[in-house]
């Protein structure tokens, strides 16, 4: 497979011409009409400035034409583009392709050939440059009495600036535009409809600034997401050698010291934990009772007197959960003792189901209140302390299996059904959640006792008072 | 009164939770009348810190929205600064950006105001003025509201290069949980009525071609992964079934990210993104590779490996798929070597035509030949003899003592056989 020059230096004919393609082009075909081989002859374009004068000549007047020669289309079209690498070698790897394909006319097929490994290789850095260079162009807007200007400062890794001219004229074929580099300039006629080019221009030539790279930077910071920070995968896609004509760049320093603290920032506002992490390995009444006391799955551990865990048989058919401990409760360690409790003992009694033979628990276990004076009022737990109490709730549910959960007011029922639960809308319903195979919902009676109309209060207690008997029925029908 | 920059600040930060950036399969010649064409390809103008790539101008056109999903930061519950873009706003700054080769357009997405609908239509209204009053050339990609009426999804269709409506969560189940007013059945309404208007129109662009367009980019959609316990083996027949169903371009999965004021019902911490970069490996696989969903996880592994690649972990677990003798195996069978690429396959059967290829040949390709050469034959090269092992032990009753085995033992390296 290997073919490459012979290491030993039969004296090289040096060959010159002008750093083009064309030119390139001129220079080899009577090479290859004479059959020259490449071992023994140098090209170099002008520009390199390597070729040595005194041996270079004149390549057409030292051989005949004879031998006609097979060009491949495909091969053109491909070896434009790694002429325009900055690669001084480029020249002799074509011709030695092109020297090689009179003979193998399957030669460009074969990726694992040296020669087109090494095409290949500088075809696909140019083709990259180019890409990049159609991405990483800035224009910045210059007015002046001739109009609106827009110009770009950029420094191709290759001599792709031709190349990528005419992708910019028909994206920005209204605008009157300039990119100029280094080593060649090119500007656009919007009227003429014409690309010109130029020489190389310095940079001090190109605008400095644009009013609106501020917004774009602002865009850049704002688009970033600090979680997942990834310089690495940045360089690999923007290396290095771009950024200095990138204006985002200038915020980077700043968006990379900012990243930790942002993400920090956005971890303290959560909510830290839940009580999964308090509940014990073992879930069985007594247990799960004990272990409450150790919980610190909310912030509402710290202001109450104490967790009140539900209570009842463990064989319990029936499961009420209400919404969280009172001021009574709390002191006691006992759920539904104060006046709530003892307005649920008297309708329970009035729908015919015994309360000794129900487990009654809270949606969260801790109270939580605020002080006015000597008394505490009951405040309403808020989603993050229900969601952070659901897991003891669930391990209720678990513990006890009941046939059927009543949800006494919304916190219970949000916390069975989520946030989006509508109890007047599906209160009194034999609802199912895959947490207990029967729930209803219904009001939590402390609504009737903070009821400021009779007549409403009333309403509260016979629509209650319907949804136990429903409660009791049910299992009652089960049974 | 905001500025505009504060407005973007507000409203591009809104937006970066949409992974979706691709500015490709649309091909628009520049039409003299005004700025901007697509090539085809795609072009990221820039990289973000966080490896991302900037190719769109990918903000909000308000973060008000009156629904409450629990993952997505712009929810109404959420407590965080809100703004909203006038469309005049929208659309110079997309052209303002363009012209100084910033972007390749404009991916305009919004929280849901009023209803979808009437969202919808806000939404139109900038990409129509971009088209319309300004000629714009550029690409656009718009967010389908799911559950917008289909004379508006036709419309939005008729302006956008792409239409993108998100699938959300892998199941109804996790969109009861956490993203209650939506329902997997009006999103996908809303990515049929895309499927089938495309087709109509293709159809009838194949009679004349002047006949309108209609998002010739396609659609695509966005899966929020890591927000529930949903297993990869769910989200990839999710997957599977979306591209099967709809056609889809690209499903974006997106790595559950922290955010100020999350939720309670949200895990803590945000699954490692290895876990969202198998689920595009194991998603590549099944959309250029030939492998099924189902072949990627078993029901007793429903996870894909943190540590491997699915490819790998597919080929362990099928030792007697292996060797694949490069020179001569179909390309199917060449898909499933590991460390064997997509295009290195094409490469691999254009040049096996000329040459037979060995193990240095591969590795000039870019092999990864490390990997590979266990589970492929080449011209200079046959696996070793501890990988035709595990075919004695299937073939024979009794398991084979473990021996070290001799080079010069009456084994056959071909068969395996005693």
């Amino acid at each position: 497979m290997k073919q490459g020059t012979s290491p030993q230096a039969i004296l090289r004919q040096s060959i010159s011409f002008a750093p083009t393609f064309d030119a390139w082009r001129e220079a080899v075909r009577p090479l290859l009409s004479a059959a020259a081989h490449p071992a023994t002859i140098d090209l170099a374009d002008t520009a390199s400035g390597v070729s040595d004068s005194l041996f270079a000549f004149s390549a057409r007047n030292s051989v005949s034409e004879s031998t006609p020669v097979h060009v491949p289309r495909s091969f053109i079209e491909r070896a434009k583009i790694v002429a325009c690498h900055r690669s001084a070698d480029r020249w002799n790897l074509l011709y030695r392709i092109l020297f090689r394909l009179q003979s193998d006319r399957n030669l460009m097929k074969l990726d694992v050939d040296d020669d087109i490994a090494e095409f290949r290789r500088l075809e696909h850095q140019v083709k990259r440059d180019l890409h990049k260079m159609h991405a990483f162009v800035r224009f910045r807007k210059v007015e002046d009495e001739t109009g609106v200007h827009y110009i770009a400062w950029y420094e191709p890794a290759h001599h792709v600036l031709a190349l990528a001219a005419p992708f910019f004229a028909e994206r920005f074929a209204i605008m009157q535009w300039a990119i100029l580099t280094p080593d060649a300039s090119v500007n656009w006629d919007p009227d003429e409809k014409r690309l010109t080019f130029g020489t190389g221009v310095p940079r001090e030539r190109a605008p400095v600034t644009d009013d609106f790279e501020a917004l774009w930077r602002t865009y850049y910071s704002s688009i970033f997401n600090p979680a997942r920070t990834n310089l690495h995968a940045m360089r690999s896609e923007m290396p290095v050698r771009y950024w200095k004509n990138l204006p985002e760049i200038d915020s980077l320093p700043r968006l990379l010291t900012e990243a930790e603290g942002r993400v920090e920032a956005m971890l303290a506002r959560q909510p830290k934990v839940t009580a999964a992490s308090f509940l014990p390995s073992e879930r069985s009444l007594p247990i799960l009772q004990q272990s409450i006391h150790t919980c610190q799955g909310c912030e509402l551990y710290r202001c109450a007197t104490q967790p009140v865990f539900g209570a009842g048989p463990s064989t319990a058919r029936m499961m009420f959960v209400g919404e969280q401990p009172g001021d009574e409760e709390d002191r006691a360690g006992k759920p539904f003792i104060g006046p709530a409790g003892r307005l649920l003992d008297t309708l329970l009694a009035e729908a015919e189901i015994d309360r000794s033979s129900v487990y009654v628990t809270n949606a969260v276990k801790h109270f939580k209140f605020t002080e006015r004076g000597k008394r505490r009022l009951h405040e309403n737990p808020r989603a993050s302390e229900i969601f952070a109490c659901r897991p003891w709730l669930l391990a209720e549910l678990e513990a006890v299996h009941p046939e059927l959960v009543v949800c006494l007011g919304a916190t219970a029922s949000k916390s069975l059904f989520g946030p989006n639960f509508g109890l007047m809308r599906d209160r009194g319903k034999i609802l199912s959640s895959p947490y207990a195979e029967r729930v209803i919902a219904t009001l939590h009676p402390s609504a009737i006792l903070r009821a400021t109309d009779p007549e409403r209060a009333a309403q509260m207690r016979s629509m209650l008072v319907a949804d136990l008997r429903l409660a009791s029925a049910t299992l009652g029908a089960k049974a | 009164m905001m500025t505009v920059q504060q407005k973007l600040a507000i409203l591009a930060d809104a937006a970066k939770y949409d992974a979706s950036c691709a500015s490709s399969g649309s091909k628009r010649a520049g039409n003299g009348k005004g700025i901007g064409h697509s090539d085809g390809t795609g072009i990221c103008h820039s990289y973000t810190p966080d490896g991302r790539c900037v190719s769109l101008l990918k903000i909000l056109l308000t973060n008000y929205c009156t629904y409450d999903c629990v993952f997505c930061v712009n929810r109404v519950s959420s407590d965080i600064p809100r703004a909203r873009f006038t469309p005049v706003e929208v659309v110079n700054l997309t052209l303002d950006f363009y012209r100084r080769n910033y972007i390749e357009g404009l991916f305009l997405s919004s929280g849901i105001i009023q209803s979808p609908d009437y969202t919808m239509e806000q939404v139109i209204e900038i990409a129509r003025s971009l088209r319309e009053d300004h000629a714009f050339g550029g690409y656009i990609h718009l967010k389908a509201i799911a559950g917008a009426s289909p004379a508006l999804i036709e419309r939005a269709g008729s302006f956008a290069d792409r239409l993108s409506a998100n699938i959300e969560l892998p199941t109804q189940q996790d969109l009861v949980q956490l993203a209650p007013e939506k329902k997997v059945k009006v999103i996908e309404g809303t990515m049929n009525q895309i499927t089938e208007r495309k087709a109509e129109i293709d159809e009838d662009r194949h009679r004349h071609r002047s006949a309108p367009r209609f998002a010739p980019a396609g659609q695509s959609t966005q899966m929020v992964v890591g927000a529930t316990a949903t297993s990869d083996r769910q989200i990839l027949s999710t997957a599977s079934h979306l591209y099967d169903s709809y056609k889809l371009r690209r499903i974006y999965f997106s790595s559950f990210s922290p955010f100020p004021l999350g939720d309670a019902r949200l895990p803590q911490a945000a699954p490692p993104l290895v876990r969202e970069h198998r689920l595009y490996q194991a998603d590549w696989l099944m959309r250029y590779y030939g492998f099924t969903a189902a072949e990627l996880t078993t029901d007793q592994q429903p996870n894909l490996s943190l540590q491997k690649d699915p490819k790998l972990t597919w080929a362990e677990a099928h030792p007697e798929f292996f060797p694949v003798d490069v020179n001569a195996g179909s390309r199917e069978a060449l898909l499933r070597v590991p460390g064997i690429g997509y295009r290195n396959v094409s490469r691999i059967l254009r040049i096996r035509r000329y040459h037979r290829l060995s193990l240095d040949d591969l590795r000039k390709l870019n092999v990864r030949v490390k990997v590979a050469e266990k589970y492929l034959i080449a011209a200079d090269h046959l696996p070793t003899v501890p990988n035709l092992a595990h075919l004695i032990a299937v073939d024979s009753p009794k398991p084979v003592q473990a021996v070290q085995l001799d080079l010069f033992a009456g084994i056959s390296a071909f068969s395996g056989q005693l």
